[in-house]
């Protein structure tokens, strides 16, 4: 027999400005628990990436380093192609990616390329590699598919907040890596993103108002319990479509997922289209007027009450929290 | 510009989740079905541009016969002709196949589909499709303008959005944003007749086999009644989001 080059498990650590994201700190985590269960190592990629050590912290042995200016903006066909390049290298048979919006942009190219299938809002560590199974949430969070992959190379997209951060005090090597890069008909010209502000794909905690609000002006105090709490501001529908708030907001079945640890529903009343998009989240709060809010049936922690004394006064307590706990 | 709107038949979302056959296949029973939402804003788009720009539209389902209700209701909404293709939707590997070759078959410019399915939310079949014709693809779309073959696309991201220029031929993952939800039409009676005479091609499916197979199915464990805290009593709030849900 001849020797068996190394699989490794391959997974993409998406980074910001230099540094990794935690989803991607996360990711690695679960490819090392793959490769206990598969008896092999893992394969970082990372592109334009500084602080490539935290990866080795997580589990990863080997950091593939790509560095080159014009992938500073991301490009979803570019990415995938690196991606495709350093499975080809490492003989990985299986791919992980996060949730994020430009891991789940280019998974589907990739799985083309690598003729791999593909399971995306995957949440937990496969029940099974021989065939390979995971579960993933559907039905917009109302079930779980438990999904076989049935080709040679697969690819896994866990969701965020799924797996949770496992530190294993391992150190990673660092290669270079210049894969070919094709070009891409697709060009970015602008990002607007305000930088100062958690995203709700990255928030550990979500604080989000409804209608129950009354109007924009009232959106003060849900901005600093966020900041108390060091979380992302969030919407209800109606919201978003009166213009209270930027369509960004939008979380629920047609606006962003949510799958935070913490969810703080403040004057929203739970509509199924709502709940369908943060039911994820693990743990919820819902403070509104009405008792009869469907958002009572849905959440872990309620408090009926007027969220214009009720906020106020979770403002001053969490202070008072964060200052007994600094 | 030819406009292919690609429709997913997907469950109402007030609809009740359940499943059969020990877990195994989705219980259909009682279920009302729909346009999936992300699709709709799409459909929305392209009626705008056969209405500004003088597009045709098709629009395209890959399932059996029983989805035929919800693509007249997209010939009600105004497209001008409809495709089925007879097979049923597997996985998103092998849909996005089945939807290459009626691409390919049809010489479209421009695909439209939704950002995901309600249903099974893979997120996959656009980007899988334009891999595959070798299109241009843009994800989470929530702008679109098209000026000759010149595309000018928004792209929601993480925290914000994103502009970029591309070109024809093009796939879209489309979704609100596309078009308002004050936009979206509800076929009117004379949409409606109008729909019944408009053509629905049903065309016999290429060789797809699946990648990924949902082996059994599984609800999330019933959730305990909600702990009410009274509103003069926020400390106990704090307390338990600390103590007992170990959250902050």
């Amino acid at each position: 027999m001849p020797k068996q080059k190394i699989m490794s498990i391959l997974v993409y650590t998406e980074s910001e400005n230099g540094k990794f994201k935690k989803a991607a700190l996360e990711v690695v985590s679960y490819a090392k628990a793959i490769a206990d269960q598969m008896g092999t190592t893992v394969t970082a990629v990372a592109v334009n990436a500084n602080d490539t050590e935290a990866l080795g912290n997580y589990g990863a042995s080997k950091v593939l380093l790509v560095k080159d200016d014009s992938l500073d903006a991301f490009n979803a066909k570019k990415y995938a192609a690196i991606l495709e390049d350093a499975a080809k290298k490492e003989s990985s048979k299986v791919v992980v990616v996060s949730a994020s919006a430009n891991s789940k942009y280019l998974a589907p190219l990739l799985a083309v390329g690598l003729e791999a299938g593909y399971v995306s809002n995957v949440v937990a560590a496969p029940s099974n590699v021989s065939p390979f199974t995971v579960k993933r949430s559907a039905f917009t969070n109302k079930a779980f598919a438990n999904t076989e992959i049935t080709t040679d190379v697969k690819i896994v997209g866990l969701s965020n907040n799924s797996f949770g951060l496992v530190e294993s005090g391992g150190s990673a090597s660092v290669e270079d890596f210049s894969p070919s890069i094709p070009e891409s008909g697709v060009k970015v010209e602008s990002v607007d993103k305000a930088t100062d502000k958690v995203s709700i794909a990255d928030a550990e905690i979500v604080v989000s108002g409804g209608r129950g609000l009354k109007g924009p002006e009232n959106w003060g105090m849900i901005e600093e319990l966020a900041e108390v709490l060091g979380a992302a501001t969030a919407c209800s529908k109606p919201v978003s479509d009166l213009g209270w708030r930027p369509h960004g907001e939008h979380v629920g079945q047609t606006g962003k997922p949510v799958a935070s640890n913490l969810y703080i529903a403040i004057g929203i009343s739970g509509a199924i289209q709502h709940l369908a998009g943060i039911n994820s989240s693990k743990v919820k709060v819902v403070i509104n007027t009405d008792p009869e809010a469907p958002f009572f049936k849905a959440a872990d922690y309620g408090v009926v009450g007027d969220a214009f004394e009720v906020v106020p006064k979770l403002i001053e307590k969490l202070k008072a929290f964060k200052a007994a706990n600094a | 510009m030819k406009i292919l709107v690609c429709i997913s038949h997907v469950p109402d979302t007030t609809s009740k989740i359940n499943f059969t056959e020990g877990d195994t296949k989705f219980d259909t029973n009682g279920v009302q079905y729909v346009i999936n939402p992300n699709d709709e804003f799409g459909l929305t788009r392209a009626m705008w541009f056969k209405e500004k720009q003088g597009a045709s539209v098709d629009v395209v389902n890959i399932g059996g016969a029983e989805t035929e209700p919800t693509l007249r209701k997209a010939l009600a909404i105004g497209a001008d002709s409809a495709i089925r293709v007879n097979t049923p939707a597997t996985d998103g590997y092998a849909v996005a196949k089945q939807l290459a070759k009626v691409f390919t078959d049809g010489g479209y410019d421009l695909v439209i589909a939704g950002r995901e399915s309600i249903d099974y939310n893979g997120a996959m079949v656009p980007g899988m499709l334009a891999s595959m014709i070798g299109a241009n693809f843009v994800a989470n779309c929530i702008s679109l303008e098209v000026d000759g073959t010149s595309v000018k696309a928004v792209r929601e991201i993480d925290g914000g959005k994103e502009t970029v220029s591309t070109a024809l031929p093009l796939v879209i993952g489309g979704q609100k944003g596309l078009v308002e939800e004050s936009d979206l039409r509800i076929p009117n009676m004379r949409g409606i007749m109008m729909a019944r005479k408009k053509p629905l091609n049903v065309v016999e499916p290429t060789d797809a086999s699946e990648e990924t197979k949902a082996v059994s199915f599984e609800k999330p464990a019933p959730k305990g009644a909600v702990k009410l805290v009274d509103a003069d009593n926020i400390d106990e709030l704090v307390s338990l989001l600390h103590n007992e849900a170990k959250v902050i």
